[in-house]
């Protein structure tokens, strides 16, 4: 993957960096430059919660090459508790286990290798609340 | 604007079609629609293709397919809305004839998935999610749907045995397709025990990667009438678009796009859905079917994979969807599917429909629904003998 | 007055154990168990790193820092053998995922394992110079061991961090010394996957005679001994070393207890003093003093002696304590499952 696809997405990516409407207070992840819900263009920049609770899960087995080493691995939807939705892998957890209003919080991960010689992706993954 | 009918079908065999190019696929099937309606030239053509660049390395192909048609300096375009490509040539062509725009336009769809390996087909369908916040994570197009399919069987309490039900009854209906991928049937308990891909679904809840061209041919009511071929008239085109990424959306089970598309062609025909006889719609995925037949109004919320269980949707049922086979068995040539659907329902208004799947009690009025990614783009056509 | 702003450690929870390992080398189990004091050690994943790793120990670190704004960060120092590029920086990745960027300093460093207590050495002198206000030292790796070596049974996973700074301390660093020599008992060329080692030349000749002589040289500079301690942590190779080491020295087993975690954590290399040291903190109390002495072959070892401060009370809840890290929530894994997570099997690319 070429290095600058990752490097836009760093503040998102590293920092959970989101954009709050100043007019009506919907969230964007990613931000976006005109509000969806009321059509304003002012945002302010936040940083998201990091703790959720699954909406929807899967468990992929057939898996694109750059996540074959990972599979099988699950991929879900978490409302986040300021009620953001983001997908993220879910790592550290038995696949078999994982139920939909599970507790999550966000962890930094390597997402992409990019094979032995690519610019590492990192970001966020989910990995069940233990603690 | 001006009445708009189909006139013309072609399609050919899909499948993994080793002997047969990207062009010669689509002109093959061009050949055949522009047969069927007797026309002998074309005012143009808009072909749907998802991604010729990822899957033969060919863009500009509308261009390539005019030359190998025969037809020169014929205006060609090519259009693209992931699986959905097809359903929006057909709309394109629509709006061109019904403005007076063209007289004899041809709607194609092509796609030619097998040149590449099961990892670069993959690659190549993921483009129609969100790169950045679903592909990127990990997410392949299987587990966008089982996504939802986790969501709705939640909700819902949609079983196992319901997606299956999905599953088999499209292969029943494909088993009698001769075009179809996979003309066989299938049993709910080999759909159960199929292997597992994006829990829940399972290899045979997936729709194939699949070679194959479709095409009709478009023109005035009045045109149609001096061809004397039956008239299958379009009295309703809805179009609409959804948030590309799933967790962008408010309800993971339905598909607003599917709602809007439909709610659409619904007021420019001025029918509802009682009015339908019966449907093609997209159903990639067993899991997509059902949740389509809610968005489209045939059942309510949550009732969707009960119908499908109970028989509803099948050749006999109360609302049949997917004689064709559906994705599932005839195949998902992804940039042709919407074509190869119109195809189905021509012939079925026609009472053409080959090997006993044609249904009876002389369907007047039909409707098909193609459909983008993961719902985040949809077309609704109604189609109705005249 | 330097020290101890905010601590933090972070460990993956995936475990291996000695039987796995010697059963597929045909190992006996019980001699290498014995022979090593150690019983298992941890795993990395294949989405964890010594980045990751360093920016959650990192987090971990800016909770119990309580209000340091990450801007004020003026270095990041991450001491690792295991940066995931050979060139481009793992600091970088860091401080902008910490919001630290971009006035700031970054450099990776290496040396075997105190490569982590060379950053905690490094930042510790610029907070004092003046230079910076706050300064992040982080001691990580995902260490990697030959298939069928002794090594395999011991290299880990795990990373430590520190916030360093001049006030609202945790700890002080009451006196620092360095002891190095030119040692060569552990070593890995450019483009070589696994490390090479003298055997038993690492011992001896190597990490007693250069953490001996760190310690003695602290002791002597503070005029300290042993009994003055309430804790000690020694790098921890393997569970057997740095028992012994506080054996020579004239520490008891309950000074390094706390701290001494290679029996259950493997060698986490240039994390592995550091992360003692968050587990020692954790059952610290105001006022205890603490000896730290890392090592790194090659060789030398960097010595601290701390001063635990009263805020040490607040603080050692704000964020998960590392013997939760190293006890709680374990997955352990098959050698099949490890051979893929360290990326020892060849596939088809």
């Amino acid at each position: 993957m070429f290095p600058s696809r990752i490097w836009r997405e760093k503040a998102q990516r590293y920092r959970l960096e989101a954009g709050k409407c100043t007019t009506c207070g919907y969230i964007a992840f990613p931000p976006r430059l005109i509000c969806p819900e009321c059509g304003a263009r002012e945002f302010e920049t936040i940083t998201l919660p990091d703790t959720g609770k699954i909406l929807t899960y899967t468990v992929i087995r057939v898996a694109p090459s750059q996540f074959t080493d990972e599979a099988p691995y699950a991929v879900g939807i978490a409302e986040l508790t300021n009620g953001v939705k983001l997908m993220a892998q879910i790592a550290d957890c038995e696949v078999e286990k994982i139920k939909v209003g599970m507790e999550v919080v966000i962890e930094f991960r390597r997402v992409q290798t990019h094979g032995s010689h690519g610019v590492l992706s990192y970001g966020y993954k989910f990995v069940p609340k233990w603690y | 604007m001006r009445d708009v009918a189909v006139v013309g079908i072609g399609m050919n065999k899909w499948g993994e079609i080793w002997t047969k190019s990207f062009r010669d696929l689509f002109v093959e099937a061009a050949l055949m629609a522009i047969d069927d309606a007797g026309v002998d030239t074309l005012d143009s053509m808009t072909i749907g293709c998802m991604t010729g660049g990822l899957f033969v390395g060919q863009e500009h192909l509308a261009s390539m397919m005019a030359d190998y048609l025969g037809i020169k300096n014929l205006p060609a375009s090519r259009v693209e809305s992931a699986c959905a490509s097809g359903g929006l040539a057909f709309r394109t062509a629509y709006i061109e004839v019904a403005s007076g725009m063209s007289d004899i336009v041809l709607a194609g769809g092509v796609e030619k998935m097998t040149d590449v390996s099961g990892d670069g087909a993959t690659y190549a369908l993921a483009t129609a999610a969100d790169q950045e916040y679903e592909v990127f994570h990990g997410a392949t197009f299987p587990g966008l749907y089982a996504l939802m399919a986790v969501a709705h069987m939640e909700k819902y309490g949609t079983t196992r045995d319901m997606l299956s039900s999905v599953a088999v009854k499209n292969h029943h209906n494909g088993s009698m397709n001769p075009n179809a991928q996979y003309p066989f049937k299938i049993s709910i308990e080999e759909v159960n025990n199929s292997v597992m891909v994006a829990s829940p679904l399972r290899i045979l809840d997936c729709s194939p990667i699949t070679d194959g061209a479709a095409a009709v041919i478009l023109t005035t009511v009045d045109i149609a009438r001096k061809l004397g071929k039956p008239i299958i008239k379009i009295i309703g085109s809805g179009h609409a678009t959804d948030t590309i990424a799933l967790h962008s959306r408010k309800d993971l089970t339905t598909l607003d796009a599917t709602r809007m598309a439909a709610k659409r062609a619904f007021d420019m025909a001025g029918k509802t859905i009682k009015d339908i006889d019966f449907a093609e719609v997209h159903d990639c995925f067993t899991i997509a079917e059902i949740i389509v037949s809610e968005s489209l109004g045939v059942f309510a919320p949550g009732k969707g994979g009960v119908a499908a269980q109970k028989g509803e949707t099948g050749l006999e049922g109360s609302f049949p969807i997917n004689t064709s086979g559906g994705l599932k068995s005839k195949g998902h040539p992804v940039g042709a599917t919407g074509i190869g659907q119109a195809v189905e329902v021509v012939k079925q208004l026609r009472g053409e429909a080959e090997n006993g799947r044609q249904l009876k009690n002389n369907p007047k009025t039909a409707l098909m629904q193609n459909m983008g990614g993961s719902g985040g783009s949809t077309l609704v056509h109604i189609l109705e003998v005249a | 007055m330097v020290g101890i702003v905010g601590y933090g450690a972070h460990i993956p929870r995936h475990r291996i154990k000695v039987e796995e390992i010697a059963k597929v080398w045909g190992a006996d189990a019980p001699s290498y168990k014995k022979g090593l004091m150690l019983t298992q050690k941890s795993v990395p994943p294949p989405d964890v790193d010594t980045i990751t790793l360093s920016v959650e120990a990192a987090k971990n670190a800016l909770k119990r820092a309580g209000n340091v704004n990450p801007a004020d960060i003026g270095a990041v120092y991450i001491g690792s053998e295991s940066h995931p590029y050979a060139v481009k920086p793992s600091g970088t990745v860091v401080a902008d995922a910490l919001g630290a960027c971009p006035s700031l300093h970054v450099a990776d460093f290496e040396f075997a394992c105190k490569a982590g207590s060379e950053a905690m050495f490094v930042c510790l002198g610029l907070v004092k110079s003046g230079y910076i206000k706050y300064g992040l030292a982080i001691g990580g790796d995902t260490s990697q061991g030959a298939p069928g070596d002794a090594l395999e049974y011991s290299t880990a996973a795990g990373a430590a961090a520190f916030i360093m700074g001049s006030d609202n301390l945790i700890a002080e660093a009451v006196h620092t010394y360095s002891f190095t020599t030119d040692t060569p008992d552990f070593w890995r060329r450019e483009y070589e996957h696994y490390p090479q080692h003298g055997g038993r030349f690492t011992g001896e000749p190597a990490y007693f005679r250069t953490t001996m002589g760190a310690a003695n040289g602290i002791l002597e500079m503070s005029g300290m001994k042993p009994q003055d301690f309430k804790w000690a942590v020694f790098h921890q190779p393997n569970g057997k070393f740095p028992l012994r080491v506080a054996k020579m020295l004239g520490f008891t087993k309950e000074q390094i207890e706390p701290g001494w975690l290679s029996p259950r954590l493997g060698n986490t290399y240039s994390g592995a003093s550091p992360i003692g040291l968050t587990a020692t903190l954790d059952v610290a109390k105001p006022g205890d003093m603490i000896l730290m002495v890392s090592y790194g072959s090659g060789a030398g070892s960097d010595a601290f002696v701390w001063k635990v401060t009263d805020r040490i009370d607040e603080v050692r809840d704000k964020a998960v304590r590392t013997a939760k890290l190293l006890d709680e929530n374990l997955t352990f894994v098959d050698y099949g499952t490890y051979a893929k997570f360290r990326h020892k099997i060849l596939k088809n690319n």
